[in-house]
């Protein structure tokens, strides 16, 4: 059982990290952008917000099979014949399902930023890129904290998309809403019931405590 | 006098609420609960039924274990096609099920399949090769088509060469997903689901290698004074729908 919380937390907390790093300068773009065709791009990171996520999971599933033409260039300069079945499947597929809930929160925040802070900072002969690191993160930090606790919190919650890609296989791709269903399918309600008090006074926890960091950080000066 | 009057209504009312009863040749509907494994029997037989006597079945689709929870927490259905034959004993257990109704409709049979023509051999030598990453099986706690692929790969003498090769479909439906994809290069998976059609390769695994797959349906509370449902499932074992059963890949008792 322990295997599994690991396995679970392991991978929220991987995706959590690589989607805030690949969302950051998407939400920018987004945020910073005035062409109208940059919605066309902001619908697209939605959109998995729409498709149930065993649909979602099946698609991934039929990209990352080895007839799959994505797969083709893995398969010929890594030799890696298909993404499914394996942890690091599974960081991809949490990135694709949970992109939406990552990308929003931060671009809210870089909007609501504005262009003062950035201007003034070029005034005072900062680079842009220093300006970023050194202004815009700090600003939009509760952009990232909520993007964070979002991601986060979906992807302990994730189902469909693991079910599809994942196979259940001990310490790679087996994780605690899985071992849930599987309990409560085979019948075993205790040990079902057990995790599932053990996920939510997790889950619980967890987004107290951001919850609290967020207030603290809200309070702090710059 | 009163009374005598008030007794005349009651006789009265209770003749008309028989007549609305005793309709057995008035059509009716019932409301079945299918295992998603027998979808595409159960609706070739709900439309012979329909045919043959007037009723209508109105068909449910799912897994048995969801189905199993919501019938114990008082869901409508009338009728239960489990893919098991632990669920329905345990509706019967439970009060839900009407005992002495429960019978296999369908026996189950396993099919080592991969989508590659030429791989899988008849006797599975396959798997003593083992040249090949992954093999799907469903989860064998819930799923009767795992287990019974476990029983086979232990009595080939394989399963411990097997196990890291082994990715699990949480049912069967969805342990042929990860075969027909090509993500897993074989799978043990259920022959109703190959049946139809003819390419990769396979080899179908002798009933004697395992416990049989015993699929029961039984007639729950619900459906207890309901004509179509009992219909229903007199009509299961009738030679027309035991010829369709047969043809989707499972045998019959």
């Amino acid at each position: 059982m322990g295997e599994v919380i690991w396995t679970t937390i392991r991978l929220a907390g991987l995706t959590t990290v690589l989607l805030l790093v690949l969302a950051t300068p998407l939400a920018w773009w987004l945020a910073r952008r005035r062409a109208w065709w940059k919605e066309i791009v902001a619908a697209v990171v939605t959109l998995p917000i729409i498709l149930p996520p065993t649909v979602l999971g099946f698609y991934i599933l039929i990209a990352v099979a080895p007839a799959s033409p994505l797969m083709a260039p893995l398969q010929q300069w890594f030799g890696i014949r298909t993404l499914a079945f394996t942890f690091e499947g599974l960081v991809i597929a949490s990135m694709i399902y949970s992109l939406p809930f990552a990308v929003q929160p931060i671009r809210n925040a870089f909007e609501a930023m504005g262009e003062r802070p950035m201007e003034v900072a070029a005034t005072l002969r900062a680079g842009p890129l220093d300006a970023f690191f050194t202004v815009a993160l700090p600003l939009a930090r509760r952009g990232f904290l909520g993007a964070a606790i979002l991601v986060f919190a979906h992807t302990i919650g994730e189902f469909g998309v693991v079910l599809m890609i994942g196979g259940s296989i001990p310490g790679k791709t087996e994780v605690v809403s899985i071992r849930i269903y599987q309990l409560v399918e085979s019948l075993n309600f205790k040990d079902a019931h057990k995790l599932s008090a053990g996920l939510v006074a997790f889950a619980f926890a967890v987004l107290l405590a951001m919850l609290l960091i967020d207030r603290r950080t809200d309070r702090r000066p710059l | 006098m009163i009374t005598r009057r008030l007794q005349m209504l009651r006789l009265a009312g209770l003749a008309a609420l028989a007549l609305l009863a005793a309709g057995p040749a008035l059509a009716a509907d019932t409301q079945v609960a299918v295992a998603a494994n027998f979808t595409e029997p159960a609706r070739e037989i709900a439309a012979a039924f329909k045919a043959d006597t007037g009723h209508t079945a109105i068909l449910s689709f799912g897994s048995s274990g969801q189905f199993y929870n919501q019938i114990a927490r008082g869901a409508p259905y009338e009728v239960f096609l489990s893919a098991d034959a632990d669920r329905p004993r345990r509706a019967e257990q439970d009060g839900v099920g009407v005992p002495k109704t429960r019978f296999t409709y369908a026996i189950g049979r396993i099919v080592l399949y991969s989508r590659t023509p030429g791989l899988v051999d008849q006797g599975g030598g396959v798997l003593k090769a083992g040249k090949f990453a992954k093999l799907a099986i469903a989860d064998p706690a819930a799923a009767p088509y795992g287990a019974a692929a476990i029983q086979t790969m232990k009595k080939l003498g394989v399963y411990d060469r097997m196990k890291p090769k082994l990715v699990m479909g949480a049912n069967i439906t969805q342990t042929y997903q990860f075969v027909a994809t090509g993500a897993a290069e074989v799978g043990f998976v259920a022959l109703s689901q190959v049946i139809m059609d003819q390419g990769g390769s396979r080899w179908v695994v002798p009933a004697a290698d395992h416990t049989p797959i015993d699929q029961q349906a039984i007639l729950l509370y619900p459906g207890l004074n309901s004509a179509a449902a009992k219909a229903f499932m007199t009509y299961l074992k009738s030679p027309k729908a035991t010829r369709i059963i047969k043809r989707y890949g499972y045998e019959v008792r």
